[in-house]
């Protein structure tokens, strides 16, 4: 446990305390009492030191692949060298990487980036013309006819222009500008860019990003980076993880003391919730923006991952639309997308996209120059989307295979988060919400008086110290809610939904054992 | 970039509300930025593009794009291998078929294997895939002839680009006369002053001898540094080795003297090597920084700070669009490095299927392998290639009057000097253009030719250059080298 607690210091040094009593520590001096260093004679002072480096950087976190995560792959290594663990194999569900954990890739996808990568193949009997004619288009449109080539800064233009269409034809006609479509390395990358652009001022003029917590912690980490304000408007968990506007004034009101609110991102599905907003909330928080003077940011890299029946995405371009002239017109807005998740788990291949609504001319241009920098984002990404946004449809000879396949992955989804809701919420101290869509659930738990003060005794916060021992009993690696943020005094963690239906049950059995052993002993 | 006069019309006419997102309330460091490889001159670019296509009578019927180091984009071949393993790994059903030889579907398996799912479309560990760094480590013992290499200090990136900018994000700290310091060559590849401006460092100029092939003299470097020290704390030394623009080869004994300047001044040392796979000139030879700084021996070689570059998009690959790279460090603080990873997990990781192509760069076809023979043939071609343009290009640029051209050693580019006339110096300054800008524009507007100013790579005042590549195809390029130059001719005629 020691090492798990060091571990847990290692490379965090907030610089203020979060509001969500993460402990603070001294990282200089637990980085190397962890670490295995050479003694080294008389060595003279580096340059680069905890002490000299970028400060914003080290106050920069990211739960999801943090402290609990090296700790698994601590173990995975133990495990290989044949120590013997309570355990025979580390379970990663702590990351929404699909195909990691078995999800098989969707044929056609893979056929026309085959076809793209090594166009000899386009000779080849075994492909069918569905996908040769993709790839043909897409090779067609890059430099020398090859993925090798960079791309134009913003994305391959006619790969912009499928965007624009899938963006027309999945909000009923309202109509998208390729133009206003800049292809990202993955989402993350279109979301950093973004806000990057958006931070300026200092001091009490310090531009304020509104984020809800829980988050997906690429958020907190950006705003960090970047030195801007993070201001947090509290989802209702008993309420589903609504968004509720009177918080959003709350929050907003409280910021502007100390920082200058510009911004207001909201993650729909939600990650880690699971929640997906209804229409009227979707039409309060656009109102609420344009009220405030707020850059909308609407994460949806989960829109294709909705699970119940009541719950329907509604894309806020399209709400923007819909609400008329005076929103639609003036409400500055930035949506993204993702290849990462859906039916089609392409996490490795960094594909994205974002729309940018009512941007000034301008800025347009300082956001592609601001692009340039990097020359451009993969193109096999961006050949990836152009398949994900242009799918075969009826009539076409890989129709039929590529609907199977979709459904299959996405009713197995559906299958298991309906599975992962009820088993948790038969778990005494355990309370999980409806997981309505995205890929995870994060349930609140119960953590007795006595796991708190362990927890607080090992310098760590208590759902890391009930993380931390559920991985160690059991091989289970889910991310402590307090790397995504919750009320004061609750606790949760996120769990993917993503092992295979079998071992899943298996996991949820054995999170249910855990925690029950867990509450009789610290009782 | 300035809205022009039609735009600023269109936007007030439409009655927009002030946004809340400006000119006057982005980040200022953001709007500071400059990246002249895609700027003014190739959007110009790309509008006259646009009005061929639409029948728009031109003095020229293609826009030759000589402005970005993009191999494959003017016509350069992928190699058959990488393509064939990559499509192995992106589509496995392909193991299966008798069109592939058995030493892709091997290493293709090997890759596989080591991914999370067996599939490229798994996110990998923030570092790279930990068998294809180990691989990285093995090719830079063998470049270094036996030097050890540790996987654990190699960071696969989303191209070189990526690795420079985390680098430089760890090492910018202090505020007012203790902000970070980074000495960069003039000229310079302009990510270096994009990344600065953008995170608020101060850049330091040191300037590279134009009259002795770009040479990088020491002495410079103190000249800089002082100077530096007035007014930043300076942290860290970037070179580019092979240069870009510059295309110098630097000596060893050279790279040996900016080493022991860095370990005397404490300067992180950042050594961008993308070139190193090319090469060119008879007595030039790539030394890399790591096996010199090994060879010099403690205190260099044990306390030195050190971060190598490489890529997949420049040497006979030319695979720029996979944006596949790494960094090597030597000798960083173990606990900084913690951090490293730390940012990069922020963005989960690197495009696998660049990771699968580095793989393939640091592992090609042995001798005994089926695939060697193909490969080998295609990668001397290229290779070829690439120097018989560089020297035609030296060539027919020096033979233009009021051009000099130093001798293209190694990288992609020319970057000759150009004479222009006092009176054209003067237009341009009118129209609120840098002198070569000008120059640029006119030459593209008057041939189709897109070459990039030598004021978007820095260059010392009162001298002129601008930045071409090597990479049109070769029965393009000398066509195209005499047109520039009997540009030029015309051009200091009408301004004289």
């Amino acid at each position: 446990m020691q090492r798990a607690a060091a571990l847990v210091w290692r490379g965090c040094c907030p610089r203020t305390p979060g509001p969500w009593g993460r402990s603070q520590s001294s990282a200089a001096a637990e980085a190397s009492a962890v670490l295995k260093v050479r003694p080294e004679r008389s060595r003279r002072e580096r340059i680069l030191t905890l002490e000299s480096m970028n400060p914003q950087v080290k106050a920069v976190e990211y739960a999801v692949r943090g402290p609990i995560v090296l700790k698994a792959g601590e173990i995975e290594l133990e495990l290989q060298r044949g120590i013997k663990k309570p355990f025979t194999e580390v379970i990663r569900a702590n990351i929404g990487d699909a195909q990691a954990m078995g999800q098989q890739p969707i044929t056609f996808l893979r056929q026309v980036m085959a076809l793209c990568t090594y166009p000899n193949l386009l000779d080849s009997p075994s492909f069918p013309e569905d996908a040769k004619k993709r790839a043909r288009r897409i090779l067609q449109a890059c430099g020398g006819n090859s993925l090798g080539s960079y791309s134009a800064s913003q994305g391959v233009n006619c790969i912009r222009e499928d965007v624009a269409a899938y963006i027309t034809r999945r909000d009923g006609g309202v109509p998208a500008d390729p133009d206003n479509i800049y292809l990202t390395t993955g989402a993350s990358d279109g979301i950093s860019t973004i806000l990057k652009i958006l931070v300026s001022g200092g001091g009490k003029s310090r531009t304020g990003v509104m984020i809800p917590i829980p988050q997906y912690p690429l958020y907190s980490a950006v705003i960090s980076e970047l030195d801007a304000i993070q201001v947090n408007y509290y989802l209702d968990e008993e309420n589903c993880w609504a968004l509720n506007v009177n918080e959003l004034r709350r929050a907003l009101q409280e910021a502007k003391d100390h920082c200058d609110p510009k911004v207001l991102c909201i993650i729909n599905p939600g990650n880690p919730t699971g929640q997906v907003q209804s229409r009227k909330c979707i039409e309060d928080v656009i109102h609420f923006a344009w009220e405030e003077k707020l850059f909308l940011l609407a994460d949806e890299v989960y829109q294709d991952n909705v699970y119940s029946p009541d719950c329907k995405f509604h894309s806020f371009k399209k709400v923007l639309y819909e609400m008329g002239p005076e929103y639609s017109s003036n409400v500055e807005l930035a949506s993204f997308h993702s290849t990462s998740k859906g039916y089609m788990g392409e996490c490795g291949y960094r594909g994205g996209y974002m729309e940018v609504i009512n941007l000034h001319p301008e800025i347009k241009g300082q956001l592609v120059k601001l692009l340039s920098v990097r020359l451009c984002p993969p193109v096999s990404g961006q050949a990836a989307m152009d398949i994900v946004v242009n799918p075969p449809v009826p009539g076409e000879e890989s129709f039929e295979q590529f609907r199977r396949e979709k459904e299959s992955v996405l009713g197995n989804l559906a299958k298991k988060a309906k599975l992962t809701e009820d088993l948790f919420n038969q778990v005494p101290g355990i309370h999980c919400n409806p997981l309505q869509g995205a890929m995870y659930a994060f349930p609140q738990i119960f953590i007795p008086r006595k796991a708190v003060e362990a927890a607080q005794a090992h310098k760590m916060a208590p759902d890391m110290f009930y993380c931390m021992k559920l991985l160690e009993e059991t091989g289970i690696c889910v991310v402590p809610g307090s790397g995504f943020g919750q009320r004061e005094g609750t606790y949760h963690f996120r769990m993917t939904i993503l092992p295979p239906v079998e071992k899943l049950k298996t996991v949820l059995q054995k999170v249910k054992d855990f925690h029950i052993k867990f509450l009789e002993k610290y009782a | 970039m300035a809205l022009r006069a039609g735009d600023r019309s269109q936007v007030a006419m439409n009655g927009l509300k002030e946004k809340v997102l400006t000119l006057d309330t982005m980040n200022p460091c953001v709007r500071r930025v400059e990246y002249a490889v895609r700027g003014p001159i190739v959007l110009r670019a790309l509008e006259l593009e646009q009005e061929l296509r639409q029948g728009v009578k031109k003095p020229f019927t293609e826009v030759i794009r000589a402005n970005i180091g993009d191999a494959q984009a003017m016509g350069q071949k992928p190699i058959t291998f990488l393509r064939q393993v990559l499509a192995l790994c992106v589509h496995p059903d392909l193991l299966n078929s008798p069109d592939f030889p058995e030493d892709a579907k091997r290493k293709a398996e090997r890759i596989l294997q080591a991914c999370g799912g067996h599939s490229l479309g798994a996110y990998s560990v923030s570092s790279g895939i930990q068998l294809i760094r180990e691989d990285v480590a093995r090719y830079i013992e063998r470049r270094d002839g036996g030097i050890p290499s540790d996987p654990n200090n190699i960071y696969l990136s989303t191209g070189a680009s990526d690795a420079i900018v985390t680098v430089l994000k760890l090492l910018v700290a202090g505020e007012g006369p203790t902000r970070t310091g980074v000495l960069i060559p003039i000229p310079q590849y302009p990510l270096y002053s994009a990344a600065l401006a953008e995170l608020n460092a101060v850049q330091v100029d040191y300037y590279l001898d134009e009259e002795r092939a770009w040479a990088l003299d020491v002495a410079e470097l103190r000249r800089a540094l002082c100077q530096a020290r007035g007014h930043c704390c300076p942290r860290a030394l970037c070179i580019i080795n092979p240069g870009n623009p510059t295309g110098q080869v630097q000596a060893r004994e050279c790279i040996e003297a900016v080493i022991r300047f860095a370990f005397e001044e404490r300067l992180f040392l950042m050594a961008d090597e993308v070139y190193q796979d090319n090469v060119y000139a008879e007595g030039s030879q790539f030394h890399s920084f790591k096996k010199v700084l090994t060879e010099m021996g403690p205190p260099y070689a044990t306390q030195q700070e050190l971060a190598s570059f490489h890529s997949v998009s420049k040497g006979y690959m030319g695979e720029c669009g996979f944006r596949g790279g790494y960094v090597e460090v030597v000798n960083m603080d173990p606990a900084v490095q913690q951090q490293m990873q730390k940012l990069m997990s922020v963005r989960l990781c690197p495009p696998v299927p660049g990771q699968v192509l580095l793989s393939m760069v640091v592992s090609p076809p042995a001798p005994s392998d089926p695939s060697f023979a193909q490969f080998q043939a295609e990668r001397q071609v290229v290779l070829a290639e690439l120097a018989a343009k560089a020297k035609l290009t030296e060539q027919v640029f020096n033979e233009a009057p009021g051009i000099r051209c130093n001798p293209v050693q190694g990288a992609m580019y020319s970057f000759p000097r150009v004479q222009l006339p006092p009176r054209a110096v003067q237009r341009a300054q009118e129209l609120g253009l840098a002198p070569d800008m000008f120059f640029c524009m006119s030459l593209l507007e008057e041939t189709g030719i897109c070459v990039v100013p030598g004021s978007g790579f820095g260059q010392r005042e009162g001298t002129y250059h601008f930045r071409m590549t090597i990479l049109p195809p070769m029965e393009k390029l000398r066509p195209l080298l005499e047109k520039l130059s009997q540009f030029h001719a015309k051009f200091t005629r009408e301004y004289s």
